[in-house]
């Protein structure tokens, strides 16, 4: 194989801050090597770099064995790399219509003069896409761009980036929109693609993508290449490299408690339109721990339980009663909380007190006649600040000064203080440093001791076998494996984590 | 990661000072300063006609203030209000009706006007303020209809030629001229609204909420409150304000002048604006309206007692407005998040 691309010893830092460390990869021509790495593993700052976004690395970046200097985005495009980003609704420009969208860096550039007809560019682009083997006619290219369906807007954006014949195309997360028919399409392209000699650099979770598409996989996890190997892959082994080996004796110790009884339960859930249905029980007095990777459905299971999207299908039951959440009011009212993923996004309000932030979901208890109990408040977030060991300098700082663990227990502890039947955490760990997290483990295991059912979701295996009793592991939106905590490994469960729809 | 950027607390730091006590200095040293260079600036008089100049706009202001408080802002309350003062004029005059009609007719009339805004913004998604300045329009050419686009005065001629049967009641006339004590009834209106919506925003579960949703809706609706009925409530209560600020104006006017309220909106949103800054506090507040509006009240009749020609009023309105801003947006280390995105 010839190499397209070739990147050697790259590093960069922000700071002081190591994201890459001697960073090799070689990119072959007329194939698709696929890179798995989790979230903050230094993936979207190695496409970055080679898309000419970030110009401060050391290093060097290799086209056709020659050495470039990629230091912008005119640089990177100029030496044949174009780059599709993830957000589809970023890559369109709306109100002009698809053959101007799709000649748009060429208008931009002055290539095509700006005063020229709608109709020659319509002409021109045309001929792009009929090059691409896509069918669509003059009328469709005089449409708005926002006419197109999203599945469309991808193929445009695609076929902007290979207008101009690059060398290396990047896909990174190219189907995280798209329906399953709709991608299997894009394979179709990117295949296609292949045999016309392109090198593809494929970010994805989805590793049954990977299998299908992909003939070279790489592993990076903390800045560094960890693992590289050649179709037929080992996912087992990719996902190891992926989530880190810790030693396995590092385990808390605890007792298991096994749930004594049901809960929540759901009966024919499906959490994508397109996955599969299933039925799940979740169990008072336990920890039932939720695993997947980005994109599995973890967060959609927690926002459907909680009321804050709507159920695709089927029903719940909870406490052997139906239970219909149309917003989080009503799951808040049945004593359901959630604790989201993003905590400055989701949970934090600017500006505001610990005390104030702790009360918000339940002013209707702490005040009178509407008028807010000051005393109760104040007492209330004093004992939060307590009962977490929250570091700060009174229950009236501002959460956002707060260190990143700090802000967890604040937003975790706001509904451990008012007694909860059924306690969420999506990715409670996340940007939370050992010793807060440790502190939450084990507020949470106490809880679920007090006959609460606690369902803890994440994507990394570790945190999950801290803290709990029961595990499930989601795999795009189907649950492959679920069992007691004990009866596992983490071998067990990265081997299922791994297995290719 | 974000830690808290105190800067050495040790010491005076100047900027945190014009920053908090910058705006109620400014207005306290022009006060001053008109008050020993103009004598009849002295006068009570002149004091209590200054507030109660003012009072229209501050309580329009308030109605405002709500609205950002929730994250939005009400385009529409100039034109309430001009609909309040036809509104008025129509019962009492054509209709024949007496004053405590007019008033509840014109206080529905602003909450119509506000659930309006309320179902464009919450139901129909329109942004806030596309949807309250499709309203604005909307009022503005509406309450020229019945009226055949004209102002509604007692001897008015109807479309069957007779004379309209009705004038504006002795008792309503009263609202803008009776007294408490020494203080003119619209500034006793004015305080209590302002003590009312004070109280409201800063002790009331209704306010803390209504402030969580103007700083982060997600996270509000996460905590499990309804974003949007407050947001709803918002501008109910803005376009009845509106209609309180316009009862007063039409009572002063003593007919349903079809001009009023036209000024009325850019001041009204000014206020509320200069308000932010007041105290470093960077958000609305019905403690800053209140004393935006003071501070927009004394400049205005302190430049008018000393001669400054009308269309000066506009140009410092603007500065006084264009200070406030940078106090907020530039010099306050508070993130400013109230103003809408189109």
């Amino acid at each position: 194989m010839v190499s397209a691309v070739e990147v050697r010893n790259i590093s960069m830092a922000f700071g002081t801050n190591q994201v890459l460390t001697g960073v090799d990869l070689i990119i072959d021509k007329g194939q698709t090597t696929a890179l798995l790495g989790a979230n903050g593993a230094g993936k979207s700052t190695l496409i970055k770099i080679l898309s000419g976004v970030y110009s401060s690395f050391t290093g060097k970046i290799l086209i056709d064995g020659k050495a470039v200097t990629i230091d912008s985005p005119t640089t990177a495009k100029a030496a044949g790399i174009e780059t599709v980003h993830q957000r589809i609704d970023e890559g369109v420009i709306p109100g002009l219509t698809v053959a101007e969208n799709l000649l748009f860096e060429r208008i931009v550039s002055g290539e095509i003069s700006r005063t020229v007809s709608l109709k020659t560019i319509v002409n021109e682009a045309e001929k792009i896409a009929s090059a691409l083997d896509l069918k669509w006619g003059k009328s469709k290219l005089r449409n708005d761009v926002y006419e197109l369906g999203i599945a469309e807007q991808q193929m445009l954006i695609l076929a902007r980036a290979l207008s101009r014949s690059p060398k290396l195309l990047i896909l990174d997360e190219p189907t995280s929109a798209l329906s399953n028919a709709e991608s299997q399409n894009l394979f179709k392209f990117i295949k296609n693609l292949e045999s016309q000699g392109i090198a593809i650099l494929y970010v994805s979770h989805k590793l049954s993508e990977i299998e299908q598409l992909a003939k070279k996989l790489v592993v990076i996890r903390d800045g560094k290449i960890r693992n590289e190997q050649s179709s037929p892959f080992s996912w087992d082994l990719a996902l190891k490299e992926m989530l880190g080996q810790q030693e396995l004796g590092q385990r808390n110790n605890f007792d298991y408690i096994q749930g004594n009884e049901v809960a929540l339960k759901l009966e024919g859930v499906k959490l994508f339109q397109e996955s599969s249905a299933f039925d799940l029980e979740i169990h008072r007095k336990q920890v039932t721990g939720i695993i997947g990777l980005l994109g599995a459905g973890k967060t959609e299971l927690a926002k459907v339980i909680y009321g804050a999207d709507n159920l695709i299908s089927g029903n719940m039951k909870f406490d052997g009663k139906n239970y219909k959440p149309t917003h989080p009011s009503d799951a808040v009212s049945s004593d359901i909380y959630l604790v989201p993923e993003d905590r400055a996004a989701d949970s934090m309000i600017p500006n505001w007190s610990i005390a104030h932030t702790a009360t918000l979901p339940f002013m209707g208890e702490f005040s009178v006649k509407g008028m807010i109990k000051k005393v109760s408040e104040s007492i209330r977030g004093k004992q939060l600040v307590d009962d977490l060991k929250v570091v700060t300098t009174s229950h009236e700082a501002i959460v956002d000064s707060l260190s990143g663990g700090n802000q967890q227990k604040v937003v975790v502890g706001r509904w451990l203080q008012s007694k909860p039947k059924m306690m969420i955490l999506d990715e409670p760990f996340r940007g939370v440093d050992i010793g807060a997290r440790r502190d939450i483990s084990k507020r949470v295991r106490d809880l679920a001791a007090t006959d609460v059912a606690v369902l803890v979701l994440a994507s990394d295996v570790d945190e999950i076998l801290d803290v709990a009793d029961r595990i499930i592991v989601l795999v795009e939106g189907k649950i492959v494996m679920d069992v007691n905590a004990g009866e596992t490994s983490k071998e067990k469960i990265v081997n299922k984590m791994s297995e290719v729809a | 990661m974000s830690i808290g950027k105190t800067t050495a607390t040790t010491g005076f730091d100047l900027r945190d000072f014009i920053v908090k006590y910058g705006f109620i200095l400014v207005t306290v040293i022009l006060f001053f300063w008109f008050a020993s260079t103009e004598p009849t600036f002295r006068m009570q008089n002149t004091f209590f006609s200054m507030l109660k100049f003012t009072s229209v706009v501050a309580i329009t202001g308030l109605g405002v203030t709500l609205t950002m408080v929730v994250g939005g802002l009400d385009l529409s309350v100039g034109a309430t209000a001009g609909l309040s003062v036809t509104l008025s004029a129509m019962t009492m005059v054509i209709y024949a009706q007496t004053g405590p009609v007019a008033l509840i007719v014109v206080l529905l009339g602003g909450a119509l006007v506000g659930l309006f805004n309320a179902l464009l913004i919450v139901v129909l998604k329109i942004p806030d303020l596309l949807a309250t300045l499709a309203t604005m329009f909307t009022i503005m050419g509406l309450k020229l209809v019945p009226v055949d686009g004209q102002s509604v005065s007692s001897g008015l001629i109807l479309r069957d030629g007779s004379v309209a049967p009705g004038r504006f009641t002795e008792g309503f006339l009263l609202i803008d001229r009776a007294y408490i004590g020494p203080v003119p009834l619209p500034v006793a209106i004015f305080f209590s609204l302002a003590f009312v919506v004070w109280i409201f925003l800063t002790r009331t579960r209704w306010g803390r909420v209504m402030y969580a949703i103007g700083s982060n809706p997600e996270a509000a609706r996460l905590a499990g409150v309804k974003v949007q009925r407050y947001r709803a409530l918002a501008y109910v209560l803005s376009g009845v304000f509106a209609s309180i600020g316009g009862l007063i104006l039409s009572s002063r006017i003593g007919q349903g002048d079809i001009s009023a309220g036209n000024s009325l909106l850019l001041d009204a949103v000014a206020v509320s604006l200069v308000g932010t800054s007041v105290l470093g506090m960077a958000r609305p507040n019905a403690w800053g309206t209140t004393l935006g509006a003071v501070l927009i009240g004394i400049v205005i009749t302190g430049l008018t007692i000393k001669g400054f020609p009308y269309y000066a009023q506009d140009v410092v309105k603007g500065l006084v407005l264009l200070t406030a801003l940078i106090f907020s947006f530039t010099l306050s280390r508070r993130k400013s998040r109230f103003v809408p995105a189109v």
